[in-house]
């Protein structure tokens, strides 16, 4: 991990009519870095992560991803995402998928490397509606990576999973950190930012309220503490 | 590779699946593929030597007609339907997040809805000069065929006007209330002139009746007007739902992706 800023949002407000999802929101995203993003519903988690994948624009400030605006698809070429609301065709097969996905890259990791990592190479040959829904979170997750990205965005990946398949999942994350790639994941478990990451950033209410390493976050206490401490706090500033 | 070649890769691999996902898809082979058929079966074949004046006889007539309406369903369901179930379930998104460029995902359906078309057509021929007694030369048959496949254009951009506009609820319903009664009160399961003067009369503004009209003139069956007006009109529909598809499409923009 080094100090190269990958992403950024660049005191960037977001407003939907009269509801601002973010307000002058500044967010870094380093090389090689695993940056945990949480925060209650609603707080803007995933407004953050659609300005980052160019999907949507920012009412003001600056967005940048890779040097550039991911708006722009030469920058979706290095960027591999897992969205909260998505599904694929029940009836193509996982390696379908797979190849289909890889297929918009220019450098795709071969396909034996996808399946690997996201420890599919049993169920290659199953149609998704075939799958689990652990699996095919695995299968999500490998379209997010068959394209070699530089930067992961990870929305919620874990969500409606059991307790063994989000800890089993862990360990697909942990195996994408090795190639080097920057990683942004959303989560609302406490325990998953705790163990995956370099560094957390807490947003409330459309605003960063915290920012640091898990350690600096939890200080003596728990990570679960810290957090309801944070946005408990804030609801009490805005009553 | 060079771009070229890795964008004909890419385009060549979105069609390929989506014709494989449609193929094990028995909610969308059944109607598009077995209805004209089964239409035909009933009618084309079991009343195939009944005379319509003019020489021409049933099972003839009905291979255009029901071609029509076979390639219409195919155009609707895999523009209108498709489209609507993968907004729905957050797909398009997902693919927009990709380097996907967007005209490989809509030449991916427009392949897919050409070779279904061309299933339909090919059967209805097969079917009609092997058990309904038609008689058409391979010129004929050419000629209709490429009617009928270059008329999923505009029934192609009214689906992927009603795919960016309804829900993936709404979508299957919208489509058929759209489908069925157009393919009937513009001829394409009974002969326009059996019908009563105000469903012809209503049949004019329906583009499902000029694509009808256009392939039967194709293979010298009698028709209503002139074979080039029904071209003109059914160019004129093409315009306009073009212009919807694109209103649509920026509307979906503006709602999901502002």
């Amino acid at each position: 991990m080094n100090n190269e800023v990958v992403a950024q949002l660049q005191d960037v407000t977001k407003t939907y009519g009269p509801t601002t999802a973010l307000d002058a929101v500044t967010l870094d995203l380093r090389r090689g870095e695993l940056l945990a993003l949480l925060g209650p519903n609603g707080a803007g988690k995933t407004s953050a992560v659609r300005l980052l994948l160019g999907l949507a624009s920012p009412t003001a400030g600056r967005v940048s991803v890779l040097g550039g605006d991911p708006r722009e698809e030469a920058f979706r070429t290095r960027t591999g995402v897992m969205l909260q609301t998505s599904a694929v065709p029940d009836t193509l097969r996982v390696s379908e998928h797979i190849t289909l996905f890889s297929s918009y890259y220019e450098n795709p990791l071969p396909l034996a490397e996808v399946l690997r990592i996201a420890r599919l190479e049993a169920l290659k040959t199953r149609l998704f509606r075939q799958l689990s829904g652990g699996e095919k979170q695995r299968v999500l997750f490998a379209l997010a990576i068959c394209g070699n990205p530089d930067l992961l965005v990870l929305d919620e990946p874990t969500v409606g999973l059991d307790v063994a398949a989000r800890r089993a999942f862990w360990g697909e994350i942990a195996r994408m950190r090795q190639t080097g790639c920057t990683i942004l994941l959303t989560t609302h478990y406490l325990a998953e930012a705790d163990a995956l990451a370099d560094r957390i950033a807490v947003i409330d209410r459309g605003r960063v309220i915290a920012e640091g390493s898990p350690s600096l976050i939890k200080g003596h206490g728990t990570l679960e503490d810290a957090f309801l401490a944070l946005t408990q706090h804030e609801e009490e500033c805005v009553a | 590779m060079n771009t070229f070649q890795r964008r004909s890769r890419l385009v060549w691999t979105e069609s390929r699946y989506e014709i494989l996902k449609h193929l094990r898809t028995p909610a969308f082979i059944v109607p598009t593929l077995t209805f004209p058929v089964l239409f035909y079966l009933f009618f084309g074949v079991a009343m195939g030597g009944r005379g319509m004046g003019s020489g021409a006889t049933m099972s003839v007539y009905l291979i255009a007609t029901y071609g029509a309406f076979g390639v219409i369903g195919t155009a609707l369901s895999s523009f209108g339907v498709s489209l609507a179930l993968e907004r729905g379930q957050g797909l398009l998104q997902l693919k927009q997040a990709t380097p996907m460029p967007l005209y490989a995902y809509i030449f991916a359906k427009l392949a897919s809805a050409t070779l279904f078309s061309s299933i339909v057509t090919i059967a209805l021929f097969v079917m009609g000069t092997a058990f309904g007694g038609a008689q058409l030369d391979v010129s004929q048959f050419a000629m209709l065929f490429a009617t009928l496949v270059v008329g999923t254009i505009p029934f192609a951009l009214l689906g992927l006007t009603v795919g960016y506009v309804v829900s993936a609820e709404a979508a299957v319903a919208v489509i058929n209330v759209l489908y069925l009664p157009m393919g009937f009160l513009s001829g394409l399961w009974v002969p326009i002139d059996f019908m009563p003067a105000m469903v012809k009369q209503i049949a004019t503004f329906l583009p499902a009746f000029h694509f009808g009209q256009l392939a039967l003139s194709v293979i010298d069956m009698p028709i209503r007007g002139h074979a080039a007006l029904h071209a003109v009109a059914l160019i004129g529909f093409s315009l306009i739902f073009l212009a919807t598809a694109i209103a649509a499409y920026r509307f979906d923009r503006r709602k999901n992706y502002a």
